[in-house]
């Protein structure tokens, strides 16, 4: 094997991988506030809704969670414009990451939030706390977190997940990736570092996560 | 263009038996690297630790399609042939090592310190103790997370369909262009992943369950 590596072409494309980086981070952060979004009202719907909203959020979940999210990000991007919905690989793109997240953080959170034992909540209200202070101090933050490693690690997941919807072209780092192999035909040295760039952001995030932890809710439990 | 038909609907369920192969290659294959992965996790040597530390950070750390790329189009420059199959099926399952090695370490490493410890005290060398005493007990705990990651892989195995692998989202792909009725093909597709994955699913949840029942009591 005398292949010769040559990695100056991708470096010589910086600009775009850092855009594509940047657009990869965009896309996972909006998904995931956007999804957070639909897992609190999923959550809810799911511990305290009326029966038909729990079977319609029940088949949600089961569904989301049993299909690959390439099958689910062609659906948006194909199936709707043909029913007269027209919108860029990018929308679709965003909207598959957040019903796909939706799904996952409806479960987590719903965990999250029946891990507060019942008794806790009628202490708080024994002790003449208002509700919004049972809801802040007895359910939100020891529910935040026991379910902040499930959270975080989902974010994670997701983030590098994303790289599926190169499929559609929807201008993450993957996307940039394929554009450059198809130009330079560098495929192995550009996909080793792009490679590196999701190690890194993953390494970055988790990292920052942890940080986080320590910060805000590194406090003892006392059960 | 034509019309969906009677041999597009044939086409995409008899895909379904590429996705279910490559399925079972990935899920077996992953078996024994995740064992050796586990195994390494643990081990006292500390060449063994880190190697198989290395490879789990770098299997869970990138995205399972860039590791596909890496092989489908990167191997070949380097003047290793490579066709979509084998690619497909090396990527699934160092990345299906990857995580099933991690859950399976944490599966072993619940097994209680006494355990280990009365183990070595009977004098059983490593394979003894191992296969005699840890893994028989670590495999109970580690059966419903690893029927739930079976999930996982099934569905992983739709991104081979990107390098030209005809399993049954490629196969989804191809009808849609012939016919372009993508409300009804990609339904198809998703509802065939569901019928293969949601009995796992449920089957996972109801041996989580009866684990979570046998511990309380």
């Amino acid at each position: 094997m005398n292949y010769q590596f040559q990695f100056q072409d991708v470096f010589a494309a910086w600009p775009l991988l850092l855009q594509g980086t940047w657009m990869t981070i965009q896309l996972s952060l909006t998904a995931t506030v956007l999804g957070l979004a639909v897992a609190i009202v999923g959550a809810w719907a799911k511990t305290s809704g009326p029966q038909p909203l729990r079977w319609v959020v029940n088949a949600y979940i089961e569904l989301i969670r049993n299909t690959p999210f390439l099958v689910q990000l062609f659906f948006f991007f194909f199936a709707l414009p043909a029913l007269g919905l027209r919108w860029s690989a990018h929308a679709a793109a965003l909207v598959a990451m957040v019903v796909n997240l939706g799904a996952y953080a409806t479960e987590i959170i719903r965990a999250g939030i029946e891990s507060i034992p019942r008794g806790q909540i009628e202490a708080g209200l024994a002790l003449n706390m208002k509700r919004h202070q049972v809801f802040r101090f007895i359910i939100l933050k020891p529910a935040l977190k026991a379910i902040y490693p499930a959270l975080t690690s989902q974010f994670i997941l997701l983030m590098l997940s994303s790289a599926v919807v190169s499929a559609i072209s929807a201008d993450d780092l993957t996307s940039v990736a394929a554009n450059l192999q198809s130009q330079t035909f560098r495929s192995f040295e550009i996909y080793i570092v792009v490679a590196g760039i999701y190690f890194l952001l993953a390494l970055a995030f988790s990292g920052l996560f942890r940080l986080v932890y320590q910060l805000a809710l590194n406090y003892p439990d006392r059960r | 263009m034509r019309t969906f038909g009677y041999p597009d609907l044939l086409f995409i369920i008899e895909a379904a038996r590429w996705t279910i192969g490559l399925s079972l290659i990935a899920f077996i294959g992953g078996t024994i690297g995740g064992l050796l992965v586990a195994l390494g996790r643990i081990a006292e040597s500390r060449l063994a630790r880190g190697a198989a530390t290395v490879f789990v950070q770098v299997f869970q750390g990138t995205p399972l399609l860039l590791q596909l790329f890496l092989i489908f189009f990167g191997f070949p420059v380097l003047g290793i042939d490579v066709n979509p199959w084998v690619a497909a099926g090396v990527a699934l399952i160092l990345n299906t090592s990857a995580f099933l090695g991690e859950i399976w370490r944490g599966c072993i490493q619940a097994i209680p310190r006494g355990q280990w410890e009365a183990a070595e005290a009977l004098g059983l060398h490593y394979v003894a103790k191992m296969r005699d005493v840890v893994l028989p007990q670590a495999s109970k705990i580690a059966l419903a997370p690893t029927v739930g990651y079976m999930v996982q892989v099934i569905k992983g195995t739709s991104l081979a369909a990107i390098i030209g692998f005809t399993e049954v989202t490629r196969a989804g792909q191809i009808v849609n262009n012939a016919t372009f009725q993508p409300l009804i093909v990609f339904s198809l597709v998703a509802a065939i992943y569901f019928v293969l994955c949601w009995p796992l699913s449920l089957l996972a949840a109801r041996m989580e369950r009866r684990q979570a029942r046998a511990l309380a009591r």
